[in-house]
């Protein structure tokens, strides 16, 4: 028989309910919280929840927000974020936070209560298919159908989230599984045959590659979500500095790299600056390193495969690779495992770069950075959602954990705010979900309880997830809430003014709340800013007078401000429209 | 190009949806499907048929390989192989068509498994092409019902699919 240790009072065997271990593996993977809401299919674990005190639950106040939450708890740290869900609606309500994870390969783990195996497939009250529902935005997912197999589950549901590509993995559990009994058993490790992640990048290849780059006239670094998901930032750092190559970073990829540094040209892509995309367009040799070639990030693949050039392509996934551009010298393997192996063969090769070629690229690159692509019109009466995220990043000193929603307050927070470190910058990249900057801006600050957090938001996006700050009071999270509101929908009504005639539909937030009174109501702190010169010191205030408050800053910025440098969809990245003025 | 792709999948419920579930969300063809345990009972075999340029097979076996239930993913149309599928055909079989019917069914090395006085069952088996110009060589107007497994295959030689 096995024996498990309950508490400290010795060595018992014992057969603990589904419920009982649930909470059990839980404690064995070191979760310390878990973001949920209970209901009927749960009940028996939030029974156990109740009678320990190792994981701390957090009451979210709409499920989609639990799974934002426990999302950007694991982008902002190295943990893995749990949450737990309740059938049926539960488990529909989460299927946006569960996408948006998978969109950006986060590791999660999601524990859905279901009705009890002998309802399943009779149309039970809160019954939905779980696993059929979020089959296709999950790295994997399992319905537990005997009450032994539970532990050995929940277990590969840790390994897979983590191991790999990262990505959500649901467990679901039926409500008659966690009131069963069967001896309690955590695995240590897990091995499956149908499953064996790739470490290690194939030698010869990352020969090949560093021959590229050491022969390179015109190289070019470009990053992605992957770097930081690994724990690479150190490593690319060390590349980069090594090398002396600019370097450009995805949306997802921001942080990695410190933006203040010489060799960063910025993010490149739709909204990318002028010198990262032409560089991306005109160089020679590109080194991909955990990024996937987006449409967002190259424009039009046809456009950018006509400028010849060299590209090494490192990622974990191998669909990943010459998925939407064909590359020459593949390499799959772990980024960091890679890196080293890249650096290890520089150093053994004793390689220098090109020298003179490269200062001759540096010099082209400086003139295209001399073009300012980022520089706005500042006027005295009216405030640039631009202005509001130069200051924010004064008055945090460029270290605060910054999460967005979805929109044009999501591009100017990734221009203008320069992420020096990563995991600070938290957004929703590929599904692009609004909603998401308030519960993200919570689970960061249950990993970081002592950092400073802001949410860069809009109008709209905030309104999508705005019951959240009802949590906000009740665990006291100090969140800082940038509102940039410009009583639109601010991206769309970009769009429609360049590509649909100026004609307007429905971007047009009628009937706002009073946000200041909204955040007085939830018992937060409200402030409404709508001069350029208040500007800065109501985020002073919000930040030092209101340190452990919750501020929700109401900016009323320009209402045609619009996001540039832009690539239309379906075009080249060197095909750049540039801010009206320039 | 048409090609045919053979996987080891682990032998659970769900395990299908996934694969049919992953083609109709990236928007790739299935020509046909089938699938059925091993020898080993914890594994099944399956077989699909598709039709696409290389890139897109290319993402069609590394998609496969990253579900976690796949065991492993080879396109058996790469080199030597060996197809084969079953298509049973009813068939009107009176008068005159009668002997005609089992003339063209020998022709064609088929066997009438089902015989009424004005119908026949014939079980055929090769490979796509040869179930085609059976078809062809009947009268149509004789077909009462085919039903066809679709395509199974296995490489020749030392080539082995086996965990």
């Amino acid at each position: 028989m096995f024996r498990v240790k309950p508490g400290n009072d010795g060595l018992k065997t014992m057969q603990l309910t589904g419920a009982e271990i649930v909470i059990r593996c839980l404690q064995e993977e070191k979760v310390d919280h878990v973001f949920g809401y209970p209901g009927g299919s749960v009940l028996f674990i939030y029974d156990e929840l109740f009678k320990q005190d190792q994981i701390k639950h957090i009451l979210v106040r709409h499920e989609q927000a639990a799974v934002h939450a426990a999302d950007a708890y694991s982008r902002s740290s190295d943990k893995i974020g749990v949450c737990l869900v309740t059938s049926g609606p539960g488990v529909t309500n989460a299927v946006t936070g569960i996408a948006t994870a998978y969109m950006d390969s986060i590791p999660l783990v999601v524990l859905s209560g279901q009705v009890p195996t002998h309802y399943i497939g009779q149309d039970a009250f809160q019954e939905a298919d779980t696993v059929g529902i979020t089959r296709p935005c999950v790295k994997h997912n399992f319905l537990v159908k005997d009450v032994k197999d539970l532990a050995v589950t929940i277990k590969k549901a840790f390994y897979l989230a983590k191991t790999g590509r990262p990505g959500p993995v649901l467990v679901d559990i039926p409500k008659d599984i966690t009131a069963q009994k069967c001896e309690f058993h955590y695995p240590k490790s897990i091995a499956m045959r149908s499953y064996n992640p790739v470490v290690k990048g194939h030698t010869g290849q990352i020969k090949k590659a560093v021959q590229l780059l050491l022969e390179a006239k015109r190289p070019m670094i470009y990053t992605g979500g992957g770097v930081i998901l690994s724990d690479a930032a150190d490593k690319l750092i060390k590349l980069t500095r090594l090398l002396g190559f600019p370097i450009t970073q995805t949306l997802m990829g921001l942080g990695a790299y410190p933006a203040t540094d010489r060799q960063f040209l910025g993010m490149l892509g739709m909204h990318g600056t002028y010198e990262a995309n032409m560089a991306m367009q005109d160089c020679d040799v590109l080194i991909a390193i955990g990024a996937r070639f987006d449409d967002r990030v190259i424009g039009n693949p046809d456009h950018f495969g006509r400028n010849p050039r060299k590209i090494i392509h490192i990622d974990i996934d191998p669909s990943s690779i010459s998925k939407r551009v064909k590359v020459d010298v593949p390499i799959v393997g772990n980024v960091p495992d890679v890196l080293d192996e890249i650096l290890k063969q520089i150093e053994a090769a004793n390689g220098k770069p090109d020298a003179k070629a490269l200062a001759t690229w540096w010099q082209q690159i400086e003139e295209w950075r001399g073009v300012h692509c980022l520089k706005y019109k500042m006027g005295e009466d009216v405030i640039m959602p631009q202005y509001v995220v130069e200051k924010l990043y004064e008055v945090t000193g460029g270290d605060a954990f910054i999460t967005s929603d979805v929109g044009q307050h999501q591009m100017f927070a990734a221009q203008y705010y320069k992420f020096d470190k990563p995991r600070r910058w938290i957004n929703s990249g590929g599904l692009g979900t609004m909603g998401f900057g308030l519960p993200a801006a919570m689970g960061v600050r249950f990993a970081n309880p002592k950092a400073p957090v802001a949410c860069i938001t809009g109008e709209a996006s905030i309104q999508m997830c705005i019951q959240e700050l009802s949590t906000c009071k009740q665990f006291r999270l100090p969140v800082k809430i940038i509102n940039l509101n410009n009583g639109y929908l601010g991206m769309v009504r970009q769009w429609q003014q360049m590509f649909h005639g100026n004609r307007y539909a429905e971007s047009y937030v009628d009937a706002l709340p009073d946000f200041v009174k909204l955040a007085e109501a939830y018992g937060h702190v409200g402030i409404k800013v709508e001069k350029p010169a208040d500007v800065e010191p109501a985020l002073k205030e919000a930040f030092v007078k209101h340190k452990n408050e919750l501020v929700f800053l109401d900016f009323i910025i320009n209402p045609e401000a619009n996001v540039f440098p832009m690539v239309a969809a379906g075009k080249g990245l060197s095909e750049m429209i540039l801010a009206e003025e320039l | 190009m048409r090609h045919i792709i053979s996987i080891l999948i682990e032998n659970e419920s769900g395990a299908l949806s996934r694969v049919s579930g992953l083609f109709s969300a990236r928007g790739y063809n299935i020509e046909s499907l089938t699938v059925a345990p091993t020898e080993d009972p914890s594994l099944s075999r399956m077989t699909i048929v598709s039709i696409g340029s290389d890139d897109i097979i290319e993402q069609i076996t590394k998609q496969l390989n990253k579900l976690i239930d796949i065991v492993k993913v080879v396109d058996l149309s790469e080199a030597a192989h060996i197809e084969r599928e079953l298509m049973l055909v009813k068939v009107r079989a009176a008068g005159k068509d009668r002997e005609e019917m089992k003339r063209v069914a020998d022709i064609f090395r088929g066997r009438i498994i089902d015989v009424t006085e004005s119908s026949y069952v014939i079980e055929l088996t090769g490979n796509t092409a040869k179930m085609g110009a059976f078809l062809d060589a009947i009268d149509s107007s004789l077909i009462l019902e085919t039903v066809r497994t679709g395509v199974c295959g296995i490489g020749r030689g030392d080539r082995i699919l086996k965990v």
